[in-house]
């Protein structure tokens, strides 16, 4: 055995350890819920921001995109020319209904134009399968592989598009990944849909006899110099391509796929900084209760080893190797831990995220981190133990402590005591005689309840998201947006079609805001004033009535804007005549999703004084005749895109249930490990104090359960007492996520349900049965005999 | 001082056939009792002397249920403690023996009213604890908690608690085994008022054979046996003791 080649001090310790491994292995695990969870988030941070540097890198993913409605080819030149362009291509994108066999549904999607030359471009594409599209062929396109898997289709096979009015059979030659679309998702959803959102690139020629932009393009993309500012950039573009009707240049941040790659990054962010020290902080507390009773215990064994001759260095020293052995194991059980979620994590997110490839590999500096982390903390809590074990006496360590004193106790503890029993008496003195401890356990087990409220609650928060968006705000079936803006006549066309039953017109416009310093590049959506389908709510949720002649912001953008109610915004409009106007706030509303402002329809037609004109409308469908009605829609030449609410919600709830489910899962399973952990190691410390006591009592005549109500009867209502406090650790956890959460896409409300703090409480109470259940055991161990003879 | 005493019933309160205790088996097989035959009467103070490892504590501890012999039977009255199980112990123990500890064993978050309190609380037929405690002597200290008591008046409280619930034994362990010769004799006047007053068996084991000077009858312990019995018919009062 290993055993006998060590020094006798080590031997002792790993015996020490070994009598115990229960209450190690609970602080081990508790580390290394902190280590793994920190690794995790950071790694994978390290992992995606590294992946996309990469992958942006390799395949050119632009810093800039312009889009125009129809610009003569020449123009590249002078774009190429503008200062800080590195690079320059021009294309044709546009929005098109895909028809795929088997889908009841019209799909939206885009359509891209292909090169004329081949060779690297800006946005290039990673080819998975098959071949590039003949550059004679019309029909030949390449389709992104997420869409082209969620529909089966194979190079080979075939699909049917609407291009600007006119239905095509078209063949997928080749399956492709697309920086630009690492999340696919259609502009205005809020989850990717893989099946209801696809992307296509076709032969130049191709496309443009469809558009009718032959020698023209309609978006151009830039890779701008190193460096540069793009603010003055984009600036020059849109003065550059004012007159071919451009809608505002904009770079990166405003790319839809790139911006929520932006806001997951942001959130594991927020993750790896909030979570891991909870858990870290628990193990502190953890190692401080167990090192320290450890110490207590041994204060005998410490004088001798002193009289013996052994320094207060070398001692400290034994003591100092068990905690490191302790935080040693915690480590591994962490490093290991984190490793295995990162994988997983990185699996799930190459469901959402495509990337030709994402490996989790976390840079040596976060396990340093995080190890480093681990020890200071572990140092940090059992610094008090070592420090008396430097300073003990060993002729003072050697004579057993005084029995503890509890002669000083409060007024009101004792008035209570007078009506209670006597072991209820010793639970609630000895809390008193000790509330350091009492207060630790109860911060403990607060902890672990608030850590999980404040992971479960963003479910609450997106169920209630949902519900407000598709109930209260979007209350349509389905949005229709028409190829260009239409005439308001053009509703009625809809209208006709089998199964619509109401219809409300909108209208998108491109602009910009500007404030001051502060402008957006945003679209203000025009409603009718009285609108029943598509609405704007205040916090209260009441519908708010569109001002005449007035803007209404989201919070958000207001926030972005720097803007107030009241204030004149500039808006400048990127459509039709565009006119430049000061259009006063007159409302601002809370908004969890996207940056949206919204104007009265009417108001808005007439300050950009065209025909009276409309970008879609919602719908309500007989949901009898729903099939009927997608068929038509399908063969309707003026609909560029739809959105399905049903199936947009579906999406939603499918995307939650994987995502978070997993999420709320791992942090139950963490939450539980540390309300055991605490509750257990208080148990086993408590019982390790009070054997001597507890077998006493059995002596005299009280039974088990009598006796096991004394040790665990404190640690109910230790627990009970955690319970308000782990409620408001989960509030404030929520809010501080809540806070942290607040992006331009996103903002979680803090909505908390009373199943949430119910699950939690349930968690906890459950975990601290299971520790009491396994200390309860022990307590029928105890020896009744060696009490009668040891002294303590 | 005989005379003070209930009338002695010569029934036995506790005997013992044949109780033998081992640890471990085969060649290492330790004896701590080799085949004991016991009759302790009613009201008797019994006082075991023997060395260390004489299997002393092996037969108080069997005697007061809180072990089981490997062989041989024990009887309190007519019931046989031998053949109850873990919950009948526990309710023997609790209505029937008093134990006093060398250490004492007091709850430190009680006061010495209160310690006597959690005995009398789940006994049939107590006295109250400041009846117990003024037994003692200690009715002026019942509001003080151990850490504020002497070992002796600790000691006395343990005293109390044990025989608050009015027992048919009193078993003490070295009862002034962590006690000066001073203190430990008050603790011993303590023992013998309450056997003398209110009539309980009373067995003490103790190293110290000047104090089976007090006893009615002084067991001698070797090697797991009985070496032998001695009856004495002149008890001296613990005041008259000293080593």
């Amino acid at each position: 055995m290993v055993i006998e080649f060590l020094a006798p001090l080590d031997r002792k310790l790993l015996r020490d350890l070994w009598a115990i491994k229960g209450q190690a292995l609970a602080i081990a695990v508790v580390i290394g819920c902190g280590v793994g969870m920190y690794l995790m988030s950071k790694g994978m941070l390290a992992s995606l921001a590294e992946t996309r540097a990469a992958y942006y890198e390799r395949y050119r993913f632009a810093d800039i995109w312009a889009p125009v409605k129809r610009a003569p080819e020449a123009l590249l030149e002078q774009i190429a020319e503008l200062p800080g362009v590195r690079r320059a291509e021009t294309r044709i994108r546009a929005g098109v209904i895909l028809d795929v066999e088997g889908a009841a549904a019209p799909i939206t999607g885009e359509i891209q134009s292909l090169p004329a030359i081949p060779g690297p471009h800006i946005n290039d594409f990673v080819l998975r399968r098959g071949r590039y599209p003949d550059p004679v062929r019309e029909e030949e396109v390449l389709a992104l592989e997420a869409f082209a898997e969620a529909h089966q289709l194979e190079p080979g096979d075939h699909l049917y598009a609407i291009l600007n009015g006119t239905k095509k059979k078209l063949t997928v030659t080749g399956v492709v990944l697309s920086p630009e679309y690492v999340y696919a998702i259609s502009p205005g959803e809020i989850v990717p849909d893989k099946k209801r959102f696809g992307v296509l690139w076709m032969n130049l020629e191709a496309l443009a006899n469809a558009f009718d932009l032959d020698g023209a393009f309609n978006e151009a993309v830039l890779l701008a110099s190193p460096g540069e500012n793009t603010d003055a950039l984009l600036e020059q573009l849109d003065l550059l391509l004012k007159r071919y009707g451009a809608t505002g240049a904009y770079g990166r941040e405003q790319q839809i796929s790139d911006q929520f790659l932006t806001n997951e990054i942001q959130q594991l962010e927020t993750m790896g900084r909030l979570l891991p020290p909870i858990f870290l902080l628990v193990a502190a507390f953890l190692l401080n209760v167990v090192i320290g009773r450890l110490v207590d215990t041994e204060r005998e064994q410490i004088g001798l080893l002193k009289a013996f001759g052994y320094s207060n260095g070398a001692v400290a020293r034994h003591y100092l190797k068990m905690i490191g052995l302790v935080t040693l194991l915690g480590i591994v059980i962490g490093i290991a831990l984190g490793l295995w979620l990162g994988h997983g994590l990185a699996r799930m997110y190459m469901d959402y995220f495509k990337f030709p490839f994402l490996l989790f590999r976390a840079p040596p500096d976060v396990y340093l981190v995080g190890i480093g982390f681990s020890l200071v903390i572990a140092a940090a809590g059992t610094f008090g133990a070592v420090r008396r074990v430097v300073r003990l006496d060993p002729a003072v360590a050697m004579v057993p402590p005084p029995p503890p004193d509890y002669s000083r106790s409060a007024i009101w503890l004792e008035r209570l005591a007078r009506w209670i029993d006597q072991p209820s008496r010793m639970i609630l003195r000895h809390l008193y005689r000790w509330p350091r401890r009492a207060a630790m356990t109860t911060i403990g087990i607060a902890m672990s309840m608030g850590l999980l409220i404040g992971s479960s609650f963003s479910l609450d928060a997106m169920l209630y998201m949902v519900d407000i968006s598709f109930n209260v705000i979007d209350r349509q079936d389905v949005t229709v947006n028409f190829v260009e803006p239409r005439n308001v006549r053009a509703v009625q066309d809809v209208l006709h079609a089998p199964g619509a039953m109401h219809a409300e017109p909108f209208r998108a416009i491109p602009v910009v805001l500007r404030n001051g310093t502060h402008n957006r590049r945003e679209a203000i959506i025009g409603l009718q004033p009285n609108a029943e389908l598509s609405r704007v709510v205040d916090t209260e949720l009441r519908p708010v009535v569109l001002p005449g002649y007035g803007i209404v912001l989201s919070d958000k953008l207001a926030e972005l804007l720097d803007i107030r109610s009241g204030e004149f915004l500039r808006v400048e409009v990127r459509t039709g005549r565009r006119p430049e106007l000061d259009v006063q706030v007159s409302g601002i509303v809370k908004t969890y999703m996207g940056t949206a402002a919204y104007m009265d329809l009417e108001v808005m037609n007439r300050i950009l004084k065209d025909d009276i004109a409309i970008s879609g409308t919602y719908l309500l469908v007989d949901p009898d005749l729903t099939e009927e009605f997608y068929q038509a829609l399908k063969n309707t030449p003026v609909v560029a895109g739809v959105s399905l609410q049903e199936q947009a919600q579906d999406a939603f709830y499918e995307t939650l249930q994987e995502s978070l489910g997993t999420f709320v899962f791992f942090n139950t399973l963490f939450a539980g490990l540390i309300a055991l952990g605490v509750v257990y190691n208080s148990a086993r410390i408590s019982l390790s104090e009070r054997g001597r006591e507890l077998a006493s009592l059995r002596v005299l005549g009280l039974t088990r359960g009598e006796v096991s109500y004394i040790l665990l009867g404190e640690l109910a209502l230790l627990t009970l007492l955690a319970l308000p406090l782990g409620a408001l650790l989960g509030y404030l956890l929520a809010w501080t996520l809540v806070q942290s959460f607040n992006t331009e896409l996103f903002r979680i409300p803090l909505i908390i349900s009373s199943s949430t703090y119910g699950y939690a409480v349930l968690v906890v109470l459950l975990s601290a049965a299971a520790s009491g259940l396994l200390v309860h055991r022990r307590i029928q161990q105890l020896d009744l005999i060696a009490v009668l003879k040891t002294r303590e | 001082m005989n005379s003070d005493k209930p009338s002695s019933n010569q029934q036995a309160a506790i005997r013992a056939e044949g109780l033998t205790k081992t640890y471990g088996s085969g060649e290492s097989t330790v004896y701590a009792l080799r085949g004991v035959d016991l009759s302790v009467p009613r009201g008797e103070m019994v006082v075991l002397l023997g060395p260390s490892g004489s299997g002393k504590s092996t037969l108080l501890n069997i005697l007061g249920g809180l072990d089981s012999p490997t062989e041989g039977r024990v009887f309190f009255g007519s019931d046989e403690l031998t053949a109850f199980d873990d919950r009948h112990l526990t309710q023997f123990r609790r209505e029937y023996v008093g134990f006093v500890f060398q250490f004492y064993n007091l709850i430190p978050s009680l006061t010495a009213r209160e310690n006597v309190a959690l005995v009398t609380e789940i006994a049939r037929d107590p006295m109250t604890p400041e009846q117990a405690l003024e037994l003692v002597g200690l009715g002026q200290r019942m509001n003080h908690f151990p850490a504020q008591l002497s070992g002796g008046e600790q000691q006395r409280v343990a005293i109390a608690r044990a025989i608050a619930k009015q027992p048919r034994v009193l078993l003490c362990d070295e009862p002034t085994g962590a006690l000066d010769s001073k203190t430990g004799i008050v603790v011993l006047e303590a023992i013998a008022r309450v056997n003398h007053e209110l009539g309980t068996t009373t067995m003490v084991i103790t190293h110290n054979a000047a104090i089976a000077r007090m006893a009615d009858r002084i067991l001698t312990m070797a090697d797991g046996r009985i070496q032998n019995i001695e009856q004495n018919t002149t008890p001296c009062a613990p005041a008259e003791l000293s080593w």
